[in-house]
């Protein structure tokens, strides 16, 4: 009687364990960990919050990024740096045109959207040609788009004194302070302060108004189409969507929140960080979405935000309780070998080898 | 005219790479000699590195990406043989001997996590170089010293354990290119490493030609049509993988060995781009490359990475640009080649299904 109940609870834990993944488990086991052991090594447990959500509330929409492009089943959208660099060449335009504070903010958005659209265009159409091999064409993508940006960088005639080198009175810095100009522009917003720990509510507002965008934009006939051509394109074909035209929407979608998700970081971090920076900014976006129990081919709103919160809380956990445990920074390791082994998890599930 | 138009769309890479070397080669204003002193030497450090990656085209598993796992098994290789003391020629056979059973057990675990990819092997071995990368800094950061002995404290980082950001092998450098070297006119030739190039490339002709070779073969062209054939699919894809890490392992150590010194954390990051990009250049795609490919792609690549920064410094007035500029025609030359390929693979795909349509329809109207 009592095996027979062991066996099904084991059972019942193997099948948690299955739908909720390995190593997602050990991941969450892991933050569990750090974050129990965080007050005994010293580090303020609420400092430790508010960091975690902060960093949270910067690089939640570049992860809500990687969501239409799965739906529509282009993969993981390793291009990210395209929709970066609208993002970027939004931010540096703003500052270049002379707007101020908040309305900085805005006008990046504005300048960046139609930037984003056309670059989007150009990709999804680009994708539309070598349905099959999108993942690694594009990483590609936004490997040469960045570095075609860095020469771009310094070429373009930009004059502010606050970018430009101040000697050769022209190229961008390589990090620009936002000072001025839309620093802090949303976490400002509502502030919340108890104690050590502060909530920067107006960013988090602002995530999930996309983050419900999103998702009603997923169950409006769009949306549900998107679905359906990433998960069976020849039922979608029969039941008369157009695929090609659904993938470039998907494209131009994940592009555009790309270049918002960007902007919404800068504002976080104060600083835009121009030609080598947004090089690798599209791994961590994609492992903290498979972090968070995306697939290759499958991805809800629950998964950015579960994945999102895993990632960084490790990312900003492990530093400050590792060093003052063992007295090593072993963090930046653990990081790329928990972030790629996710992606490789998520490359070599057998499941989904077969689209 | 047809003929010469099909020449152009198959070597448009190289082409392209011409034009670009013959406008700023006159605007770097180098001299010959100086150009092809460079260009030897590179070819001496790069080849073999390159030669590297035909094994796993042939096998139909694409530009091998993991062959950064090579690289990372020679530089702990060398950091052993550089804190052995072992220096000279004996230092570089030792070092490739020990990175052999490194590279061999990183080869074996990239090939069985490509078997679990099949179809998108190039992505998910780009993504296991980063991986192992995090690996082999957990190792050489943190495990050399306390866990595995280092002696020498001029390797060993002042806090007591990891490697120095960089190790000199200065009593090892260039051991191999200064063996039997001529100089011609100031124009240095290497001729030993030259030599070891040359015979690895007979020994990639002889490959082709064994029962392995041409199972590889069989499987690159078609799995399923291999696997029926009685070829052990999987097993091959594994070994290709493997002999590709070995002897990328091997190029890396020549690599080295010229350089003069390792960046422990640096120096493999982007040596798989670089040859995969000098490959491409000589003319390679994606499932087909040949030994002249590398040799083009080497000179082609190396001569435009060489007088691009004092070009671009020539017509911008700025050396960054040059210095951007050829990083970008590296990965721009990467993304080209990969979308023709699957460009290619599409329209035969497509046409496949044509003539199957057009041969169904024949036997219908035959009936």
């Amino acid at each position: 009687m009592e095996e027979t109940k062991t066996t099904t609870f084991m059972d019942k834990l193997k099948g948690m364990v299955n739908s909720f993944g390995l190593p997602r488990l050990i991941i969450a086991a892991f933050l569990l960990v750090l974050f129990i052991a965080a007050p005994f090594v010293g580090a303020d447990f609420w400092t430790q919050i508010t960091n975690t959500i902060n960093r949270f509330s910067w690089n939640a929409i570049m992860v809500l990024a990687m969501v239409p492009m799965i739906h529509s089943g282009c993969g993981l959208n390793f291009g990210l740096p395209l929709g970066i660099i609208s993002g970027l060449l939004g931010a540096t335009l703003s500052i270049e045109w002379g707007f101020h504070g908040f309305f900085s903010f805005i006008m990046a958005i504005v300048i960046a959207t139609p930037f984003a659209i056309l670059f989007g265009l150009a990709y999804g159409a680009l994708l539309n040609k070598i349905k099959g091999g999108e993942m690694m064409i594009a990483t590609y993508v936004g490997f040469s788009s960045v570095s075609f940006m860095c020469m771009m960088w310094l070429l373009l005639p930009y004059h502010s004194p606050n970018m430009v080198w101040g000697l050769a009175g022209k190229g961008l810095r390589t990090t620009i302070s936002l000072e001025g100009y839309y620093d802090k522009a949303l976490a400002n917003i509502l502030q919340i302060n108890i104690g050590k720990l502060s909530i920067p509510t107006g960013t988090l507002l602002f995530f999930a108004l996309f983050a419900f965008l999103m998702w009603a934009f997923l169950h409006t006939k769009t949306g549900t189409a998107m679905t359906a051509v990433g998960s069976n394109p020849t039922f979608a074909k029969a039941a008369g969507i157009d695929i090609d035209k659904t993938r470039m929407l998907s494209v131009v979608m994940s592009t555009w929140l790309g270049a918002i998700g960007i902007l919404v970081y800068e504002q976080g971090f104060g600083f835009v960080q121009l030609y080598m920076a947004p090089f690798y900014m599209a791994l961590p976006a994609v492992s903290a979405i498979l972090i968070g129990g995306a697939s290759v081919n499958k991805a809800s709103i629950t998964n950015v935000i579960i994945g999102t919160f895993l990632f960084q809380g490790i990312v900003t956990m492990t530093p400050t309780v590792m060093n003052s445990m063992i007295h090593m920074d072993m963090s930046e390791v653990i990081r790329v070998i928990a972030s790629n082994g996710m992606i490789l998890y998520a490359l070599t599930r057998k499941t989904e080898a077969t689209k | 005219m047809k003929k010469l138009g099909n020449f152009v769309r198959d070597n448009s890479v190289p082409i392209m790479f011409i034009i670009i070397c013959a406008i700023c080669i006159p605007l770097s204003g180098f001299s010959p000699a100086y150009l092809i002193n460079e260009i030897i030497t590179r070819l001496g450090r790069n080849a073999f590195l390159i030669l590297s990656l035909l094994i796993p085209i042939m096998a139909g598993m694409g530009l091998n990406f993991g062959m950064t796992l090579g690289a990372m098994a020679a530089e702990i290789a060398l950091i052993f043989v550089a804190d052995w003391q072992i220096w000279g020629i004996p230092g570089v056979v030792l070092a490739m001997i020990v990175s052999i059973p490194i590279s061999v057990l990183l080869g074996w675990l990239c090939g069985t996590i490509l078997n679990r990819a099949k179809g998108r092997e190039m992505v998910t071995s780009y993504i296991i170089s980063y991986f192992i990368n995090g690996c082999y800094q957990l190792v050489v950061l943190y495990m050399m010293g306390p866990i595995i002995p280092i002696k020498h404290s001029t390797i060993k980082l002042p806090r007591g354990y990891g490697i120095r950001n960089t190790v000199s092998l200065l009593n090892m450098r260039q051991v191999l290119d200064n063996a039997w070297a001529i100089r011609i006119q100031g124009v240095k030739i290497p001729v030993l490493t030259l030599v070891i190039i040359a015979i690895m490339c007979l020994i990639i002709v002889w490959f082709r030609r064994t029962k392995l070779g041409q199972d590889m073969r069989a499987v690159g062209q078609d799995m399923e049509v291999a696997r029926s054939a009685g070829i052990a699919v999987e097993r091959t894809r594994i070994l290709s993988i493997i002999i590709s890490t070995v002897l990328a392992g091997f190029g890396m150590v020549i690599y080295l060995q010229n350089m003069g010194n390792i960046s422990t954390y640096s120096a493999h990051s982007q040596i798989g781009m670089f040859c995969i990009a000098a490959l491409l250049v000589g003319g390679a795609s994606v499932d087909k490359a040949s030994i002249g490919n590398v040799f083009l792609g080497v000179i082609l690549f190396h001569l435009m990475f060489i007088v691009a920064p004092k070009a671009g410094a020539v017509i911008t007035g700025d050396s960054m640009i040059g210095e951007y500029f050829r990083v970008f025609v590296s990965y721009a030359v990467i993304t080209v080649a990969l979308i023709m390929y699957e460009t290619k693979k599409r329209n035969q795909k497509s046409n496949a299904a044509r003539q199957l349509e057009l041969d169904q329809k024949a036997e219908e109207a035959a009936k």
